[in-house]
């Protein structure tokens, strides 16, 4: 159990403490920063979405006629920039996990709270250059940057744009950089690692493959640059170089990036259904070894993007193997979920229900991800609408159904207030009802054969284009009302007590909302989390 | 890490105790050396990839390249390796005078290299072996072409190299700057073993850049 002295003094919590323009824009708390990026995601998150819908409105019918091919291109180009680099990169480890993280682990901030800050100007002077590339220059080479079209042929603001997520790079290394060493050494006494909670274990893990992965991808975009600008021809087959290694080089950090975005995901869920079923985690130390087996096993299967690229059989077969592999320590943690909810006092609250659509959505996406590691499969699969559901189902079924999770569970501790439960459940079905209305009739055109990136297409995939488009519009419902409710209850919201969901961990010892250095006085902690019974 | 101007005796107001300060930052300095051991892996990678694929070609461009520069340069950035290590046992045992020397000579040698490095760079441009930017190419040997690719990895290497020279010899200068100063050397003695271990980083890229381009000429 763990003891700490409760901070009953009503003076000063970290948002009253200094509430002026340079009190924010100078801050080096932890949980002022978290909410920086928490404002600045949720931008890029709607600009993204306003693509997505876009993109949705001219597939309502078969001919390309809202949208030009050219205009299309961009738009895809654009959402996938802005919602790969700009918001799953950063969504939960920057703004519940920079929050979060020092008060699990009972620290008074991060260790490097100055880079912290750092980090959060990065990306959003990045991001914000990005932007005007991506929007005022235009960007039609998909989020991936793929050469040769992206070094020869494109006439769109590729430099520009890569730079931008070239500089924004460097932000995700600093946070990574932080969470391992805050992990390290900052640990309050007697949290040794096997009582950290999984939500600390999660992020622990995405620090590695931000600091491990990231640089790779850095000096990459560097090359391509380089490649554009100087006309050096590292990529450029004319030139002697090699088109295939981009790939290689893109992937090695691309795919280990895409457990950046679902490994602190699987960390909110650990938490929120251990709260409301009233159960300990089910099998914690299996959960561990999973979390780094996935992060492990996460950077031998990048070839796994290239099946059809002309890679070697050998290569194409290993990877095959290694990416099932990736599947066992997924289903371990999936069947420890649900294992974790038998016999437990299960309560649909809001912050649940969005852990529960993560464990049925997350569960898609991964079997369906298992389809296409097959080598043979994935050849019919490949670049369809089949391999879009799939990565939605990981990344919105998955991590931004998370990250609303994990938002409506700590939102008390964050803001102070509470918010209305029947619109957070409504919104929270909205986005099951929507998400699955957008894109399971997107398994199905894949299937069929209609791939991806097309503005056009025959008329017999109309009625699966229409279904799909008609549940992006229930999505949007279901993002936009968390904005209109959590909103309001920053003003009219009753006031949150220190525990409102009566959970453990260290956090939810510390005041609602918490003082400027979280606790009064450095808990000591004296057995392993989740206590429930 | 932090910069602030805190007593001597106390944290920085995040941390609970100097040694969990000074094991925190040492530990951000070996977690960033990581990322950049990955930074420069990328391109080794890519590198090594393509030597490969033009086994021959790779090793005749190499030839092209001045190995006496190389080895002097590579002497020359050795010896501010243990130029740095004096200067942080210096500091250990609060040394003032003997520190200074030390960093000082350090930033010397690195000046040195950079300037060296700066003429080799010259002199490849005038012998017409620069290939960017629509500059004449003018490679004697056979497969310019792939010659040409060689050389773009060793602009692409050294000047990456040079750049992390640049920034280490800025940091340098600071700390130069403040161990003239001398306040808080138990802070001092905590920051330049930071700066020191970045140093050394510099230092093994160096060998590795010097192995694959220089030496592996076949």
């Amino acid at each position: 159990m763990i003891t700490a002295s409760h901070a009953e003094h009503a003076s000063g919590h970290y948002l009253s403490h200094d509430w002026t323009l340079r009190g924010w824009l100078l801050t080096v708390d932890h949980k002022r920063i978290a909410w920086l990026y928490a404002a600045s995601i949720t931008g890029f998150f709607f600009l993204g979405g306003l693509a997505a819908l876009l993109i949705r409105l001219e597939l309502i019918t078969a001919p390309g006629d809202l949208l030009s091919s050219e205009t299309y291109n961009k738009m895809f180009s654009l959402h996938g920039i802005v919602m790969v680099w700009f918001f799953l990169i950063p969504s939960i480890p920057a703004t519940l996990g920079n929050f979060l993280m020092p008060m699990m682990v009972g620290a008074k901030d991060m260790a490097f709270p100055k880079l912290n800050l750092l980090s959060w100007y990065i990306y959003t002077v990045g991001g914000i250059f990005t932007l005007a590339a991506v929007i005022a220059g235009g960007v039609d080479t998909g989020w991936t940057f793929y050469t040769p079209f992206s070094s020869l042929f494109s006439n769109s603001a590729v430099i520009a744009a890569a730079t931008g997520v070239f500089v924004v790079g460097f932000s995700s290394i600093l946070t990574g950089l932080n969470f391992i060493v805050t992990t390290h050494t900052m640990r309050a006494p007697g949290l040794t690692w096997k009582r950290l909670p999984l939500f600390v274990w999660a992020n622990y893990a995405t620090g590695l493959i931000m600091v491990l992965a990231t640089p790779v991808l850095t000096v990459t975009l560097l090359l391509l640059g380089l490649e554009r600008g100087l006309g050096i021809g590292i990529f450029d087959p004319a030139l002697g170089g090699d088109p295939l290694l981009f790939q290689h080089l893109f992937w090695f950090y691309s795919h280990p990036a895409v457990y950046i975005m679902i490994l602190p995901a699987m960390g909110v869920v650990s938490e929120i259904i251990a709260c409301f079923s009233r159960n300990p985690v089910f099998g914690y130390k299996g959960m561990v070894i999973s979390i780094a087996a996935i992060a492990l096993f996460g950077f031998v299967v990048w070839g796994h993007h290239m099946f059809v690229s002309g890679q070697s059989l050998y290569a194409g077969i290993l990877f095959s193997f290694f990416t099932f592999l990736v599947a066992v320590p997924s289903a371990v943690k999936t069947l420890n979920w649900t294992a974790t909810l038998f016999r437990g006092h299960i309560w649909f609250s809001a912050p649940m229900i969005y852990a529960l659509s993560f464990l049925g959505l997350f569960t898609i996406g991964g079997l369906t991800g298992v389809f296409l590691a097959a080598l043979a499969l994935d050849v019919h699969l490949h670049d369809t609408y089949f391999v879009t559901a799939h990565f939605h189902y990981i990344m919105v079924g998955g991590a931004v159904t998370a990250y609303l999770g994990g938002l409506h569970f700590w939102w008390p501790k964050m803001t102070g207030r509470m918010y209305s439960e029947l619109w957070s459940k409504v919104a929270a079905l909205a986005l099951f009802i929507g998400f699955n209305l957008t894109f399971y009739p997107q398994f199905l055109l894949g299937y069929s054969g209609m791939p991806r990136r097309y503005h056009d297409y025959p008329e017999a995939f109309e009625f699966l284009h229409i279904l799909s488009s008609l549940g992006s519009g229930v999505l949007a419902i279901g993002y936009l009302l968390p904005l209109v409710y959590l909103g309001w209850s920053l003003w009219r919201g009753p006031r949150a007590p220190a525990n409102p969901w009566d959970a453990y961990g260290l956090e939810w010892l510390a005041d609602s909302p918490p003082i400027k250095h979280n606790f009064t006085e450095t808990p000591k902690v004296t057995g392993g989390p989740y206590v429930y019974d | 890490m932090s910069t602030t101007e805190t007593p001597e005796s106390a944290p920085a107001e995040q941390f609970n105790t100097m040694a969990q300060q000074r094991h925190a930052g040492l530990m951000g300095m070996w977690v960033f050396l990581i990322t950049e051991l990955l930074l420069f892996g990328g391109v080794f990678g890519a590198f090594i990839v393509l030597r490969v694929q033009h086994e021959n070609v790779f090793a005749e461009a190499a030839h092209h390249l001045d190995l006496v520069l190389g080895t002097i340069n590579t002497v020359l950035l050795l010896t501010s390796g243990l130029t740095m290590a004096l200067a942080e046992q210096a500091v250990s045992v609060r040394r003032r005078g003997l520190s200074l020397v030390f960093l000082l000579g350090t930033i010397l040698l690195g000046l040195v290299f950079l300037g060296i490095k700066a003429y080799e760079w010259h002199h490849e441009y005038t012998k017409q072996l620069l290939p960017v930017m629509d500059l004449p190419f003018n490679y004697p040997g056979e497969h310019p072409e792939v010659a040409e690719l060689f050389f773009n990895f060793y602009y692409a290497m050294t000047g990456m190299h040079a750049a992390h020279m640049l920034i280490g010899i800025v940091i340098l200068a600071v700390m130069a700057a403040l161990v003239a100063g001398w306040r808080a050397p138990a802070k001092l003695d905590r920051q330049i073993h930071i700066v020191g271990l970045y140093w050394a980083f510099v230092d093994v890229v160096w060998i590795f850049v010097f192995t694959v381009l220089y030496l592996l000429r076949g």
